[in-house]
């Protein structure tokens, strides 16, 4: 069985073949992330089967218990009687340092260990979800109210800032730059940019004149509403970042476009609704056509194959 | 004074010393801490060696400004920041402890490199010391999430914008990346949670596992002995070269008294 025989000798399995289609396995999950599910769910059976197989293999020799020497074969019942010390013990004889146990006292052990996890378990549980889980729980917000739609001329950039969870106070102050794109169809058009900045969330600043500032209160909430004279596009302080007037990105590290404010029009009021996000803009103003994705984290990716990285995302 | 009367300085000293004696016999501690501190070391260590207690005074000193800031912060976004401003321009020396908090928090991190290059240029994270090199390790590691979440505290714009960028990075992490980000901000945007998770994990969080870390790392100190430097002539295990330096008196070596009464 140990081929290599002796003690301290190198433990090494023999040579195997499952290697060569546990790597086929690997290799059919790759192609298949990228081609078709099929080749990557044949890819998964192939790899899991031969790693056991692999396995199985690698660890015959720790499993296998070394065979006991022959035994002495039983004396004939017609023997005359063996003397007491000679022949197989009634009850193995302990060895030097080992305890001699009782079923009772395994029974013991194996109770406290048990219960001992059981309360553990009951204990951790509910802490460890208390901490993990409320940040997954009724995130969201209400849709704000941002003003009349002729608040917003046509064809401007407003930078607009409003609280988004009033109850929080200041710190859940947020900024859109809001254009007035006009009339699709009989519709009215909004291009809703978030300011939060793809790279890594900055605050992305438009690059243009500021005009007049004004504010206007409603049920206590303040919302500042300041129009931009020729914006152009958007930069972001922290790592240079740059946008276009579509929140494409032109420059810098921002690996998507800029994200976007669901909308819609109450009774001749601007509503913000959820943020979504956004790879890239064709075309411009009312006509362009916008390519959406659910909201992601800034610096992750909504297209492409790098967006296979961050496949699941956080309920918002 | 001792000379008019006798055994006058030998009983004080035996009453000073009575209140040791009722420990030592019920908890073995001085003997503890003897055997700690007046333990065996090669005779050819230097300065080097004395890096890893300057971290644990680095550390100890975070400690207890830390806990003494804790009584005058308010870790509420609306107060946080003016209860840093009280602490820095209106208490009682505040300015003073919120900057040894804030300058010694470089200090210690800075201490534990200066620790791990001595430890790694003498070797001294080989065979059977490794597990304490891992354990090291993990100390950094915890005293700079000591950093980033300490940073926020302050509630400026500097510690917001940072934190933003800092958690949207751990956030742009690979598969898990966007809900570690929810998990570390208590939701999808840095707010009043934020503040006090961030306080919760800098103040009772990191500084407990640390601790329990050090005293881990302590352990395997004693246990395992100090290594001498690369180029020493007393390879480890060998005799030592000739006999043993005279004890020198004074605050580092033992006293007679301590020899006896040990």
């Amino acid at each position: 069985m140990d081929q290599h025989g002796g003690q301290g000798s190198p433990h090494e399995p023999t040579p195997t073949i499952w290697p060569v289609g546990f790597a086929i396995g690997i290799a059919c999950i790759f192609v298949g992330l990228i081609i078709s599910k099929i080749v990557l769910v044949v890819g998964a059976v192939l790899t899991a089967i031969f790693g056991f197989l692999w396995i199985r293999d690698a660890t015959s020799g720790l499993r296998t218990v070394p065979t006991q020497p022959e035994e002495e074969p039983e004396p004939a019942p017609s023997a005359p009687a063996i003397p007491a010390h000679k022949g197989r013990p009634a009850m193995p004889e302990p060895g030097e340092g080992e305890i001699v146990r009782f079923p009772r006292s395994k029974l013991l052990e194996a109770t406290t260990l048990g219960l001992g996890g059981l309360i553990g378990l009951v204990v951790t549980a509910p802490v460890l979800g208390f901490t993990i889980l409320p940040p997954f729980i009724k995130q969201g917000h209400p849709e704000i109210d941002v003003g009349a739609i002729d608040d917003f001329p046509e064809n401007k950039f407003v930078t607009t800032t409003f609280l988004i969870n009033p109850e929080q106070g200041e710190v859940s102050r947020r900024t859109a730059y809001i254009r007035n794109n006009g009339l699709l169809g009989d519709a009215p058009s909004f291009t809703i940019l978030s300011n939060r900045c793809a790279h890594l969330g900055c605050p992305v600043q438009i690059n243009g004149l500021p005009l007049k500032k004004s504010s206007e209160t409603r049920d206590g909430l303040v919302v500042d509403r300041t129009p931009t004279a020729a914006a152009a596009g958007f930069g972001c302080p922290c790592h240079g970042g740059q946008y276009d007037n579509e929140g494409n990105r032109t420059a810098g590290p921002p690996v998507r476009a800029l994200d976007r404010y669901e909308f819609r029009i109450d009774d001749g009021r601007l509503m913000l609704g959820k943020t979504f996000s956004v790879s890239e803009v064709d075309g411009t103003g009312a006509d362009a056509k916008i390519h959406t994705y659910p909201l992601a984290g800034p610096g992750q990716h909504v297209d492409g194959i790098e967006a296979w990285l961050y496949p699941v995302q956080p309920p918002r | 004074m001792a000379k008019r009367k006798p055994g006058r300085k030998d009983q004080m000293l035996a009453l000073l010393l009575y209140p040791l004696d009722w420990l030592e016999e019920r908890s073995g501690l001085v003997g503890g801490v003897k055997y700690f501190l007046f333990r065996k070391v090669p005779g050819d260590i230097s300065w080097g060696h004395t890096l890893g207690s300057a971290s644990l005074t680095a550390f100890i000193v975070q400690a207890v400004t830390g806990v003494i800031l804790a009584m005058y912060y308010k870790p509420d976004p609306n107060s946080a920041y003016e209860s840093i401003r009280n602490i820095t321009d209106d208490l009682w020396a505040g300015w003073l402890v919120r900057g040894m908090h804030r300058w010694g928090a470089s200090v210690f991190i800075i201490l534990m490199f200066l620790h791990m290059g001595r430890v790694f240029l003498y070797g001294a994270y080989k065979f059977p010391r490794e597990l304490n090199w891992i354990v090291g390790a993990l100390i950094l590691v915890m005293g700079m999430m000591e950093g980033f979440f300490g940073y926020l505290l302050p509630w400026d714009q500097t510690a917001y914008w940072a934190t933003v960028v800092g958690v949207n990075l751990q956030a742009t992490g690979p598969f898990v990346g966007p809900f570690l980000g929810d998990i570390l901000r208590g939701g999808a945007e840095i707010g009043p949670d934020t503040l006090a998770r961030f306080y919760s994990l800098h103040m009772l969080v990191l500084p407990g596992a640390i601790i329990g870390l050090i005293v881990l790392h302590l352990y395997l100190v004693v246990r395992l002995g100090v290594v001498s430097p690369p180029w020493s002539p007393e390879a480890a295990g060998g005799e030592r070269l000739g006999p043993p330096p005279p004890p020198r008196s004074g605050l580092v070596a033992p006293s007679p008294r301590g020899a006896r009464r040990r």
